[in-house]
């Protein structure tokens, strides 16, 4: 018994410290690396910084190019917000018809949905549509365009989730003469609270981190977004890699505080969203 | 009753998504199949019919690109696969420290791309970065990972596995947290080792986790281009270009055509991998 328990421990001893050696030590080398100065930061080690210079790196990234990071941050704010907000409002509505109703129509609607999940999105098209729209550019541009691109997966979510309440409540609604609308926005849209929070974690992150659609639909300096910056700082910092791991570093805070506050909820929505697409 | 019940689910409630995803999803995709047979500026195009298609079956440097998708989504998905299986399967056996292991591996996740690329360009660099120190201390020559053509595109694939592998292991750990527990207990009555309970019970009844992580990796790595672009800009030459990569060249270019054409590439690659693998999925899940 006492030899199970021994072998049990040494496995356990080993596993945990092989997971941390391929998955904490790369994050340790960022946060010791951003504190040093360019020439420590360029050997490119795993020891302690020798002179720590923290405060001076962050300051030296974040005010580089006219403070482009706090507009940056500004920016992948707004973006975030919004989106989530229009995906609340569209994913919950269209999942309630969509978990409620059944037959060939709903099937027609839910296919075109589904394929847009694994389609990849046609981007100058998309591109010559902002443009003709006079949305090409702008902030509001972006935010419809990953409202468009995240709505299947949210869908999916609020899809799932109104099937599990029951339609009594709406038979209830029914008799007592409450119209569509009203019952809609009163009795379910309060329950489907678990799956707004859910989204709005989910598409926090991922809208957060995206560089891509950006990178297509919202070039130029003013509007930048985190990840726009931390691309560009490739090649402005290309010597100073004490300041691009700085860079990574302030970067990757946000999602940081979300996924210890939020870990399981993200992990639970993503096996959602990905087992029932 | 239930007649009346339907009007309550009144269509209207899915025009805001409607005409958001029509809008600025569905619609571009219809305009590429046209826009993909002409010489486009935006402002004005020239119809040349399956020219560009041409272009793109003909050029070497277009059609490598091909190729490299195929390997970079085979490569990465597989790994995902068979790594988040067996990582789950053992994050699910009774350890103190699985739930700090689950979020170890799972947080790679959570970080944006662009820093992931940034992070694995130096751990790669060939005679400073720390993998090729460590080899070097046991002895072992490390290779230039991004700057020889015949790796390059192997060592990103990989750099995704380490990104990617915790989503496909969440989803086989609620796969497998499914599976009830009685059928171990029985195989451990009949004397089988925990190798037979993986290969015999845990393997066969993670058949509908397994096809989600199948098609959620290769459709991934099909469509893969930020981790790419980051760590090699499809370099050196283009021996890591991928269809993505490829399109995001032409648009920069000014070729608006050749650029939608290759997106309507992806397009149909993405398809005839997903309708097949969805009904091979879906038929296998019904023989079980």
């Amino acid at each position: 018994m006492n030899t199970i328990r021994m072998k049990r421990l040494m496995i356990e001893v080993i596993a945990v410290t092989l997971a941390l050696a391929l998955f904490g030590v790369p994050f340790y080398f960022v946060v010791v690396n951003s504190g040093k100065d360019a020439a420590a930061a360029a050997r490119m080690t795993l020891s302690f910084p020798e002179t720590t210079q923290y405060l001076d790196n962050f300051r030296q990234v974040i005010t580089a190019s006219n403070s482009m990071l706090i507009r940056a941050f500004f920016n992948s704010t707004v973006i975030s917000a919004a989106t989530i907000i229009v995906l609340i409002v569209i994913g919950s509505s269209a999942g309630f018809v969509l978990g409620r109703r059944k037959g060939k129509t709903v099937n027609i609607i839910s296919f075109l949905i589904l394929a847009g999940l694994m389609v990849p999105p046609a981007i100058v098209p998309t591109i010559w549509l902002l443009r003709t729209l006079g949305l090409y550019k702008s902030l509001l541009g972006l935010i419809l365009v990953e409202s468009a691109i995240m709505f299947p997966f949210t869908l999916l979510l609020y899809r799932g989730y109104v099937t599990t309440i029951p339609r009594e409540l709406d038979e209830a609604s029914l008799i007592d003469g409450t119209g569509p609308v009203k019952m809609f926005s009163l009795i379910i849209f309060p329950l489907l609270k678990p799956v707004s929070v859910t989204v709005t974690i989910i598409n926090a992150i991922t809208i957060f981190n995206d560089f891509v659609n950006p990178l297509y639909f919202l070039p130029g300096a003013k509007n930048a977004t985190v990840q726009l910056t931390l691309y560009n700082f490739m090649s402005t910092f290309s010597t100073k890699w004490n300041l691009l791991y700085a860079d990574v570093l302030i970067i990757s805070i946000p999602p940081l505080i979300f996924f210890i506050l939020f870990n399981s909820k993200i992990v639970s929505g993503m096996v959602a969203g990905a087992v029932k697409g | 009753m239930s007649k009346s019940v339907q009007s309550l689910y009144t269509y209207t409630f899915l025009l805001p998504a409607g005409v958001i995803y029509a809008l600025f999803f569905l619609a571009p995709t219809f305009l590429s199949f046209f826009y993909s047979l002409t010489i486009w500026t935006l402002s004005d195009w020239h119809f040349t019919g399956l020219d560009n298609f041409a272009i793109f079956l003909s050029e070497p440097s277009l059609v490598i690109g091909f190729r490299n998708t195929l390997v970079y989504a085979t490569v990465s998905a597989s790994l995902k696969v068979v790594l988040g299986f067996l990582l789950a399967a053992f994050l699910t056996s009774e350890l103190k420290s699985r739930g700090f292991l689950r979020s170890l591996i799972y947080f790679p996740n959570i970080i944006s791309t662009i820093a992931v690329g940034i992070m694995f360009s130096s751990f790669l660099h060939p005679s400073k970065g720390i993998v090729n120190v460590l080899l070097a201390l046991i002895g072992v020559d490390g290779p230039d990972w991004l700057g020889n053509p015949d790796i390059a595109l192997l060592s990103v694939a990989l750099v995704d596995v380490w990104k990617g592998v915790g989503i496909a292991m969440v989803i086989f750990i609620a796969g497998i947290q499914a599976i009830d527990r009685q059928y171990y207990e029985a195989a451990r009555i009949d004397g089988a080792s925990s190798f037979d309970a993986l290969r015999h019970i845990t393997l066969p009844l993670s058949r509908s986790s397994m096809n989600t992580v199948i098609m959620l990796a290769f459709i991934g790595g099909l469509r893969s281009f930020d981790l790419i672009w980051v760590m090699t800009k499809g370099g050196p030459g283009f021996t890591t270009d991928l269809v993505a990569s490829i399109i995001y060249k032409q648009f920069q270019g000014g070729f608006y055509g050749i650029a939608t054409a290759g997106n309507v590439i992806l397009f149909l690659i993405v398809s005839a991998f997903a309708i097949p693998l969805y009904r091979v999925i879906t038929k296998k899940e019904v023989d079980l």
